[in-house]
């Protein structure tokens, strides 16, 4: 295998890690709907931290993002 | 393809200036960073200029954004990061109007430059650094050693931390980075598939970078935010020390 191949398929793999960020953001969401069903006047208040873990939750998605393009740019 | 989805990104030399050896040029990415200085400045001087005790719009933006940035360094740092608040609403502002002005057509975002990013989060990592070991001498070495632990596990924890700690300045940097770097060219890649489709079935993708950028907006500010709030938190770390 040449290492062009091999570049694309490790790029490829890199992006394994939104299975877990895609369970990561479905979490918090699902958590929070959850929640507010529970207790609608509290709903309000943490969706300032909702936002937040989204925000930290998405960065790890292009974590992998940026190891991909190391793999294929930089290499 | 004439435009790849990474020429956006690519520094040009406005005003080419060597000093020695180090290229000092002024660039693009200098030109944006320039105007967003001047933009948050004029918003800040300008708006409260004639201050009225009703704020009209103009005030009001700038008394929101000053008081939202003084809540999250009450709330999270408590009355000793009083005094640092001219440094995270500074860095808020700034990242907030790089952000939002890359979002406008043919602009040039600095944030998504990985080396503007990591001077701020260098900025941040040194300082709070400076602050803790200014503010508890020797003894913030202690934050790197768990409270309750048995005291066989430190050997394995101490340099968790450690390296942890060290992590810091490079997430916070990435994480801005690769936002902004991953939405533009999401952007690009989907304005190829306008392109590509033509006029039958480019509206698809048209509609979905109308979606996007509404996405890319809550997105801009949801960054800045996050960049302040941490900087808030290792703030605390540093001041408080809690564990």
């Amino acid at each position: 295998m040449d290492a062009a191949a091999a570049k694309l398929i490790g790029a490829g793999l890199a992006t394994i890690a939104l299975a877990g960020v895609g369970v990561g953001i479905g979490q918090i969401f699902g958590s929070f709907v959850q929640g507010a069903l529970r207790n609608p006047a509290a709903a309000p208040k943490v969706f300032g931290n909702v936002l937040l873990g989204f925000a930290l939750t998405e960065a790890v998605a292009l974590y992998a993002l940026v190891i991909a393009m190391l793999i294929l740019f930089v290499f | 393809m004439e435009h790849g989805p990474f020429d956006q990104f690519v520094i040009e030399r406005l005003l080419p200036l060597h000093i020695g050896n180090v290229d000092a040029s002024f660039t693009n990415a200098s030109l944006w960073m320039a105007i967003a200085v001047l933009l948050a400045t004029l918003l800040m001087t300008l708006s409260v200029n004639k201050s009225a005790l009703v704020p009209g719009r103009w005030q009001s933006v700038a008394e929101v954004s000053y008081e939202f940035v003084a809540n999250m360094l009450r709330d999270n740092v408590g009355d000793a990061g009083k005094k640092y608040f001219p440094f995270v609403f500074a860095l808020f502002m700034f990242i907030l109007f790089c952000n939002l002005l890359g979002l406008v057509p043919y602009s040039f975002t600095p944030t998504s430059q990985i080396i503007v990013t990591f001077a701020m989060a260098g900025v941040v990592f040194i300082g709070v650094t400076i602050i803790g070991f200014a503010r508890h001498g020797l003894h913030f070495l202690s934050f790197f050693v768990p409270q309750g632990v048995p005291v066989f596990l430190l050997p394995l924890l101490v340099p968790i931390e450690l390296f942890s700690y060290l992590f810091r300045p490079i997430s916070l940097s990435v994480r801005l980075f690769a936002n902004m770097l991953a939405g533009h060219t999401m952007f690009k890649v989907f304005a190829g598939f306008v392109v590509a489709l033509g006029i039958i079935g480019g509206w698809a993708p048209l509609a979905f970078i109308g979606a996007l950028y509404c996405l890319e907006v809550l997105i801009a500010f949801l960054q800045a935010y996050v960049f302040a709030i941490l900087t808030c938190l290792y703030l605390n770390d540093a001041i408080h020390m809690h564990h």
